[in-house]
């Protein structure tokens, strides 16, 4: 950097510019679609609902109304309970732009039971150190008054007492 | 199944990227905020602007920096008929390539006719018209606008 030749007038300058912003942002409108429309409104509810393929049998949750594998509907409703096994986990612990959780948080995915997928939510009410593969958790939800269609109707899992998982169980889905 | 009810949300994704800018652009960003353009010489000899830190046909490293002026020639040009949000103008303007005095590779910025598409042609003078308040950006430079227009 010091063998720059800068004119005369740049030599002087009290602080020169060593960096700048360059904000990127994304300003859309996000249609759900019929299937997960489904499911959303469903979490409304306080219920939880995926959709089988008829081909592979396997459990889509969140349903988004086609099968990835077989390329056809998943017009089959399954009523999912709300208890799953965490396949895989993130402790958070740096701070980003936007956070809303306090640190350090566990991020986990979740595999329902009856379900051939796992879902992406926050587990809570255990030290995140103790958060493992294979813990059984169960979803604690909002008060019936600030349900709504949006995944934010669950605030988060929490273990739910239950012995671990088999490996066996979710082993498809690490 | 019966139809749902489709649900529709705004959705916003905002990523607030900053970056070091390195020497080169460095000094054209703090030229800006002084209210002035720098470029740098090639290998060459050719003045380039925005200066580069590495020569395009040698990749030899570059050291030069050089002041050139705020106006220069229009060398291409294509019309915005309908700004968009992150655009330099809100009315109807040029993108245009302009050859500013002194330099010799064409700089990428917007040209305000007052929303007139006629007034625009390749080879018109045009001049920097600076904003009001500069931070060491590109958009110090509000845009360019025909010469003699104020």
């Amino acid at each position: 950097m010091s063998d720059i030749v800068l004119p005369d007038r740049l030599r002087d300058v009290a602080e020169p510019v060593r960096r700048i912003r360059t904000p990127a942002r994304l300003d859309y409108v996000f249609m759900a679609g019929k299937a997960t429309s489904r499911f959303l409104n469903a979490v409304a509810e306080k219920r939880l609902v995926g959709q089988r393929c008829p081909v592979c049998r396997k459990v889509y949750v969140p349903p988004r109304g086609v099968c990835p594998t077989d390329g056809v509907p998943t017009e089959e409703e399954i009523e999912l309970p709300h208890v799953g096994t965490v396949t895989s986990f993130c402790v958070v612990n740096v701070q980003f732009y936007g956070q809303v959780m306090e640190l350090p948080y566990v991020s986990a995915l979740i595999l329902l039971d009856g379900t051939d997928i796992p879902l992406m939510h926050l587990i809570q009410e255990v030290p995140a150190d103790q958060v493992h593969m294979g813990m059984r958790v169960e979803a604690v939800w909002v008060p019936d008054e600030e349900l709504g269609p949006t995944l934010e109707s669950i605030k988060y899992f929490r273990p739910n007492g239950e012995p671990d998982a088999d490996y066996e169980t979710y082993k498809d889905n690490v | 199944m019966a139809e749902p009810e489709l649900l529709v949300a705004p959705n916003v994704i905002e990523y607030p990227f900053s970056r070091t800018t390195g020497p080169m652009i460095g000094a054209f960003m703090t030229a800006l905020r002084e209210g002035f353009i720098v470029g740098c010489t090639a290998a060459d000899g050719r003045v380039i602007v925005p200066p580069v830190e590495y020569d395009p046909d040698t990749a030899e490293a570059l050291t030069e920096v050089v002041e050139v002026g705020d106006a220069g020639v229009v060398a291409s040009w294509s019309w915005v008929r309908e700004p968009l949000d992150g655009h330099p103008l809100d009315r109807p303007f040029a993108f245009a390539l302009i050859t500013l005095d002194g330099a010799d590779v064409p700089m990428l910025h917007a040209v305000d006719t007052g929303g007139d598409v006629a007034a625009m042609a390749t080879g018109m003078r045009v001049r920097a018209r600076w904003a009001d308040e500069r931070e060491g950006s590109i958009l110090d430079i509000a845009c360019f606008e025909p010469e003699g227009a104020r």
